[in-house]
């Protein structure tokens, strides 16, 4: 048991140290812009460019109407599903899993050929219906994380009988996933908005190629013309993703408790 | 005679090819208690789901105060219903889930403040307006449900087995408080119980259910003492069932063991030499022969327990078993296993399972 005890450590220390050596050399490295002496020179370089603060924004705005697509889309999904169609479960799993199989080239070069100035939907004809479609990219990339966070929300509170107890009382639906619903699983829904926040903030491939300002060509563009800089932003940028994670982490202690605890 | 409050005409459901709910029909006037009794899978939350708007009757209609409601949905019924499973919002305070039917309906905050201080008083948890139901045990939640229920002041009440997840003691003193509630607004209600002692000591009338369909409705007395058909007696109460042959059909005498028994009026076109199920309450039965008692059966005593108060005695007659309780007297003994016994009965009390 003892031996057991160790070696289960010195897994820990090595996984460690696989994931934090190389990150503390990076914030080291970021450290290194004035020559002999550590400073924050990187991070202010970097914060003071105009375009990292546009795309920084641009980003931020994506992410944020990605979020609100993918509860739009998300909850009366995960909710009819559990409510009304469970045989369907399956089915709606094995799709939502597919953003995580297909390469966001192949869902991108699609949206190309679908959606390109030629097409009946030419959304790339102009730059609101690129954004629209980068936005709809970034729900699909997202799908597998936001349906899982609600789905999991979902199976802890006994959502057929909320809905027959909200009903009764007068309520339609509408009301009930307003009301009675969305506040259940709003730390749910939330952990699945901070996944789909630090998804889309570092995503490249279809901002890229939809030609989108986006963070995530930034920071390719900086990576591949600057020394100190990159180091900086990629601290940057993974601080802001655990940030996320840590809030999840936070919120999901506020979640309504369970009140079907039987004498 | 004015018509019912709640009248459920010839209604059926079934689920693909299952019908779990066969021809069921049942009056229900104003302010009456009726409960639902039955086993598992016999159709009684079906029943009650129905009335509810949870689920379309696939035949008959179901009429409230005159207004068929049959293909309403829920939330356009105006009925009050209490879960098994509580179903109170987490995410609300007890105040606001008392007022969230209030609230749905559109009642200014101030009408919906004092409805919601009202009905805390009437479950008689006015300080718990704050909690969560988290906070609360399973008694308390499920007070909280009811008041919830009642306060958008139905037309009908539903209670869908609200005390079974609850233990023994709060489950009396729930069921005596749901009782008292009712008779004092006069709402109108239907219970669903399997537990024949929760339906016989609440309900004006029960209706018993057994494969889709209402066996007997009757009030509680007549459901005990006067069962319609061989499930009736066999679910309510506890019952002895005796095999007994005709012997004279027009006389009314049955053979039992090697006993005759007089059962004047009550073989209803048997014949001579058919075999009959008797039954008899284990109350209707004293052991030795007793004043008053016009019918007795020997037999030898293969079973005593002793239960404090009460000693539960079993006397093998012939092929069948009688049980019956005896009181406790500490001046005699109980009798011992392998005595030879006689147990006398009033032939009034002996009942013709159909």
């Amino acid at each position: 048991m003892k031996s057991g005890k160790f070696w289960a450590w010195v897994v820990f220390v090595v996984g460690a140290a696989y994931f934090f050596i190389p990150l503390m050399a990076t914030v080291e490295f970021s450290l290194r812009m004035r020559r002999g002496v550590h400073s924050f020179d990187a991070y202010q370089v970097v914060l003071g460019d105009a375009r990292f603060q546009s795309t920084f924004l641009f980003s931020v705005i994506a992410a944020l109407c990605t979020i609100i697509l993918g509860v739009l889309i998300v909850v009366p999904a995960a909710y009819w599903i559990r409510l009304r169609l469970p045989q369907l479960r399956p089915i709606v799993e094995f799709i939502t899993l597919l953003p995580l199989v297909i390469p966001a080239i192949v869902i991108v070069f699609g949206y190309i050929r679908m959606y390109g100035s030629n097409s009946p939907l030419p959304f790339l004809a102009s730059n609101w219906g690129a954004n629209a479609l980068l936005v709809i990219g970034y729900t699909t990339l997202s799908l597998p994380y936001m349906y899982r966070a609600v789905d999991t929300g979902l199976r802890t509170i006994d959502v057929r009988t909320l809905t027959e107890a909200a009903q009764i009382l007068g309520a339609g639906w509408g009301t009930i996933i307003t009301r009675v619903i969305l506040p259940n699983v709003l730390i749910a829904v939330l952990s699945g908005a901070f996944l789909t926040f630090a998804i889309v903030i570092g995503e490249f491939t279809m901002a890229s190629l939809l030609s989108r300002p986006a963070f995530g060509p930034y920071l390719q563009n900086i990576g591949a013309n600057r020394a100190y800089e990159p180091a900086a932003l990629a601290v940057i940028a993974f601080a802001i993703t655990w940030g996320c994670m840590s809030l999840i982490q936070i919120l999901s202690r506020f979640a309504p408790k369970s009140a079907n605890r039987p004498n | 005679m004015a018509d019912p409050f709640l009248s459920i005409q010839h209604v059926r459901k079934s689920f693909g090819a299952t019908t779990v709910v066969e021809d069921f029909n049942l009056d229900v006037e104003r302010g009456e208690f009726v409960s639902f009794l039955g086993p598992s899978g016999c159709g009684k939350t079906t029943v009650l789901r129905m009335v509810a708007g949870f689920e379309e009757p696939s035949a008959g209609t179901i009429v409230v105060s005159g207004k068929d409601i049959t293909r309403l949905k829920p939330n356009q019924r105006n009925v009050g219903m209490v879960f098994q499973a509580y179903a109170l919002f987490p995410n609300l305070t007890v105040a606001q889930n008392i007022g969230f039917g209030l609230k749905v309906a559109g009642m200014p905050r101030a009408d919906i403040d004092a409805r919601v201080a009202e009905m805390l008083g009437i479950i008689k948890l006015p300080q718990m307006a704050d909690r969560y139901p988290y906070q609360l045990s399973g008694g308390q939640q499920q007070r909280i449900a009811l008041a919830r229920a009642i306060a958008p002041k139905p037309k009908l009440l539903l209670l869908d087995e609200p005390l079974s997840a609850l233990d023994a003691k709060v489950r009396v003193s729930l069921r005596e408080e749901i009782r008292s509630i009712q008779k004092k607004l006069g709402i109108t209600t239907i219970f669903v119980t399997h537990d024949q002692e929760e339906a016989l000591s609440i309900s004006d009338r029960i209706a018993v259910m057994y494969g889709g369909k209402a066996e007997q409705v009757g009030t509680p007395f007549e459901i005990y003492n006067r069962p319609a058909t061989k499930f009736v007696a066999n679910f309510v109460g506890t019952l002895n069932v005796l095999e007994g042959t005709v012997t004279d059909a027009a006389a009314g005498t049955v053979r039992v063991n090697s006993e005759q028994v007089s059962l004047k009026g009550k073989l209803n076109g048997s014949k001579s030499g058919d075999t009959l199920s008797l039954a008899l309450r284990p109350e209707a039965i004293s052991l030795g022969r007793q004043p008053g008692r016009d019918s007795s059966l020997s037999g030898e005593i293969s079973e005593v327990h002793f239960l404090g108060s009460v000693i539960r005695v079993r006397v093998g007659i012939g092929g069948n078993t009688v049980s019956l309780d005896t009181f406790n007297s500490p001046a005699t003994p109980p009798p011992a296993v392998g005595e030879k016994a006689e147990i006398s009965f009033s032939s009034s009390d002996m009942l013709v399972l159909h």
